[in-house]
């Protein structure tokens, strides 16, 4: 059924050199609408710069990627603006805005995207709602530099909610987090995108984030997408390279 | 033995100029476009220009202490004790004061920028801020460089004040001269053509300590040594530009016959 659907997200042939460092060769993608999509492959092999070209921080070289029915590079600001309120991103370092309480933080996407009217009568049952999906009500009036690891990725989280986009990025989400961090951050992305019907790009070499998280596993090696296929048939796979990953 | 010159990579140094002209371009086409961040920049004022006030006061009235009293043996020895208020506020006004404010400014605000850009960069949350639709140029560089070259001249401003009333404390420490006698000499001899350049400069300086502050911030890469290389490189830099154009508008004055 879901081979029916038309893809959120395509990305097609594209090419991304870093000089002489060929990171992504002719690589294409789809991501079905709803799914829980985990793009899987050893440090440096490309995954965070395929996920920042599909939010346009970094433009390929060639190829073409279509976000929401609107391809990426042939849009103006104001338009790129506007399909980027519908697309959440967690960043791995979470990127939260030292010098602002974590209601600025989560504020600060609606100052572009919503009117002043909508700003002064909804912004705070946004915040609150956002921190409730994420348990962290009570850090409201808090700074980023008094919160814990996980802490801070829950309320980067949050953040990436307060638009309810139709799609969620993360960049490697539990790197940096005790096992038993990283697990409950895996159950509540799995519980964000049950809530919000939102579809999930995941970037991870976490294999147990990926068990809980993933419906979809593409393998990105060489710049090339080398697998493509659910974890536990991934999981199966005696292919060596395949296997790395596992063993 | 010959002295040989530093070797300076020319086609590095022509990029870096190249860059800076691009950035300052951006600069000017994005201020001129519409939805300012009026919020960012009156709180940029208020850390650049009253936290700074502090320090530039204290070392404005010692400037103009010391200045006075270090002078005054010259003086003496060719009789002219009693042109000591005037030479010192000409001194001060004309020349040291703005020049000293800069410096201040371009080690505390540059450094601060190129710091705080930089670990925003290299933290993701300028990538974070475009993400969220929020133009980070526009927000982060904008914002900065206007209060920096609004603020420079009210700090210098204020600097001239209190660094005359450091050269009254210095005159009275040997001598005595009345609060109404030195203050009769110095506006007796300054003369509008020594403070209005003195003034238009300091706005210069204030945009090139933004400029420079914000573009090695903005343009910081390599991680936490990349930010402690983006402050320090921000501070020289900035530094440097204030005597470039010191000396730019030194010429500008002669050439005008304000000297």
């Amino acid at each position: 059924m879901e081979a029916d659907l038309k893809p959120i997200i395509e990305v097609k042939n594209i090419n991304k050199s870093f000089g002489e460092n060929h990171v992504l060769r002719d690589f294409s993608m789809d991501v079905i609408p709803g799914e829980n999509l985990v793009i899987l492959g050893k440090s440096g092999s490309g995954k965070s710069v395929l996920i920042k070209c599909i939010i346009n921080l970094l433009q390929p070289d060639s190829g073409e990627i279509v976000v929401l029915d609107q391809i990426i590079h042939g849009l103006d600001q104001d338009e790129l603006d506007k399909l980027r309120s519908k697309v959440g991103f967690l960043f791995q370092s979470n990127a939260l805005y030292d010098s602002m309480t974590v209601r600025e933080n989560l504020e600060f996407p609606l100052r572009i995207h919503w009117t002043k009217e909508e700003r002064a009568t909804g912004a705070e049952s946004a915040v609150n709602e956002a921190l409730e999906d994420v348990g962290l009500l009570h850090t409201v009036n808090m700074m980023p530099s008094e919160l814990s690891g996980g802490m801070r990725k829950r309320i980067a989280l949050a953040r990436a909610l307060i638009l309810k986009p139709s799609v969620i990025l993360y960049d490697e989400p539990t790197t940096g987090l005790d096992p038993i961090t990283a697990r409950e951050i895996s159950e509540l992305m799995v519980e964000v995108q049950k809530k919000y019907h939102a579809t999930s790009v995941i970037i991870s070499h976490d294999m147990k984030c990926i068990r809980i998280t993933s419906n979809r596993v593409i393998m990105l090696i060489d710049g090339k997408c080398y697998a493509d296929d659910t974890y536990d048939n991934l999981c199966l796979s005696k292919d060596p390279k395949i296997r790395e990953f596992f063993d | 033995m010959r002295l040989k010159l530093p070797n300076i990579d020319k086609s590095q140094f022509l990029n870096e100029v190249g860059d800076i002209s691009r950035f300052t371009a951006r600069f000017f086409r994005e201020v001129t476009k519409p939805k300012q961040e009026y919020h960012e920049f009156i709180n940029q004022c208020y850390w650049i220009g009253y936290k700074t006030l502090t320090l530039v006061g204290v070392t404005a009235f010692i400037m103009g202490l010391v200045l006075t009293i270090q002078s005054r043996p010259t003086l003496v020895e060719f009789g002219a004790e009693s042109y000591l208020p005037s030479m010192v506020s000409v001194s001060l006004i004309r020349e040291i004061a703005p020049v000293i404010t800069a410096l201040i400014c371009a080690g505390k605000i540059g450094s601060g920028m190129g710091a705080e850009l930089g670990s925003m960069r290299v933290t993701e949350q300028i990538d974070a801020m475009e993400v969220s639709g929020t133009n980070p140029f526009k927000y982060l560089v904008v914002t900065r460089v206007m209060a920096a070259t609004l603020m420079v001249p009210v700090l210098s401003s204020l600097a001239n004040a209190v660094s005359l009333y450091g050269g009254y404390l210095g005159v009275n420490i040997r001598g005595q001269v009345s609060w109404h006698l030195y203050w009769f000499q110095v506006f007796g001899v300054l003369e509008f053509s020594d403070m209005l350049p003195s003034l238009i400069k300091t706005f210069f300086f204030g945009f090139a300590i933004g400029i420079i502050g914000t573009y090695k911030g903005y343009n910081s890469t390599k991680g936490t040594e990349g930010v402690g290389r983006s402050a320090t490189t921000a501070v020289i830099v900035a530094s440097l530009l204030v005597f470039v154009i010191d000396l730019i508008a030194v010429q500008i004055t002669d050439i005008l016959g304000l000297t």
